[in-house]
């Protein structure tokens, strides 16, 4: 195959953790496009900022599906951009101290943000709000 | 990926943008840098919604005290260029995918291209128009 074609796009990753990286970054993106469009068409085209608000985000997240959907989003979406910024790192930051340094970030933010994200996604609990709720209308 | 001749080729992309005055380019590199930019952008944002989505968790009160945010009309602009990054990159990505899976798909470079174009608009104008409708009767 690589023979018969002059090199177009990025090159495959002959094995290792590129190659897995490669795969995940092109089977991420797929699912990405059918989870994030549908996020966006409901949250964004349907419903908008102005319907938006907590009570809405505590009844979406009463059905187990939708925190299901929204993590499995927040997983690959964090982990696909994080990928995309790390090639962008390994395009543009040539000392290797600097490189290792920008890397440090990256997987940091993917951890913080992975557990921020999931501790959101999983432990939201609105009945601790309902009185509050109540109260504000 | 960092070899020693990388690193000794580093003076020809210091030598600055006007070494390229001139050079029209390929619909391979516009798309691509697209691609790149359109990526990176969606990440600002998931960080950022990401810290927001958190704030459920300290109730209606604070939550909602933050949505003035995101209703401001420069964010809901934003909102609009943010659709359009994430629905040029979907479409885009498809194409790449593409050019990795199926051998032949170099041959019909500018036809992908064009057909990426196309699909980003069709989905895009209509999500335009009834974001501003939105927006505008708020």
């Amino acid at each position: 195959m690589a023979t018969v074609r002059p090199h177009v796009g990025r090159e495959r990753p002959s094995g290792g953790f590129e190659l897995y990286s490669w795969y995940f970054f092109r089977v991420s993106g797929l699912l990405l496009i059918f989870l994030v469009v549908g996020h966006v068409v409901i949250m964004h085209v349907v419903n908008t900022v102005d319907e938006i608000d907590w009570q809405f985000v505590a009844d979406r997240w009463n059905s187990p599906f939708w925190r299901a959907y929204d993590w499995l989003m927040l997983f690959l979406a964090l982990l696909h951009g994080l990928n995309g910024a790390r090639l962008a790192v390994d395009d543009y930051i040539r000392p290797q101290g600097w490189r290792i340094f920008a890397h440090s970030i990256l997987w940091t933010l993917a951890l913080v943000f992975l557990i921020i994200g999931s501790i959101a996604v999983l432990t939201f609990d609105p009945s601790r709000f309902e009185a509050v709720a109540h109260a504000g209308g | 990926m960092t070899t020693e001749t990388t690193r000794t080729a580093q003076p020809v992309t210091t030598r600055g943008i006007s070494a390229y005055r001139g050079y029209r380019p390929p619909p391979g590199m516009i798309s691509w840098a697209f691609h790149r930019i359109t990526g990176l952008g969606v990440l600002l944002f998931l960080l950022l919604h990401i810290v927001d989505i958190f704030l459920v968790n300290y109730g209606p009160e604070v939550f909602d005290e933050l949505l003035f945010l995101y209703r401001h009309p420069v964010f809901r602009i934003g909102e609009i260029i943010l659709v359009g990054a994430v629905y040029y990159h979907a479409a885009n990505g498809v194409r790449i995918i593409l050019i990795d899976f199926w051998p032949k798909a170099y041959r019909y470079e500018r036809q992908l291209f064009y057909g990426v174009m196309a699909v980003f608009l069709l989905g895009f104008i209509p999500t335009a128009i009834l974001m501003i409708r939105a927006m505008l009767n708020a």
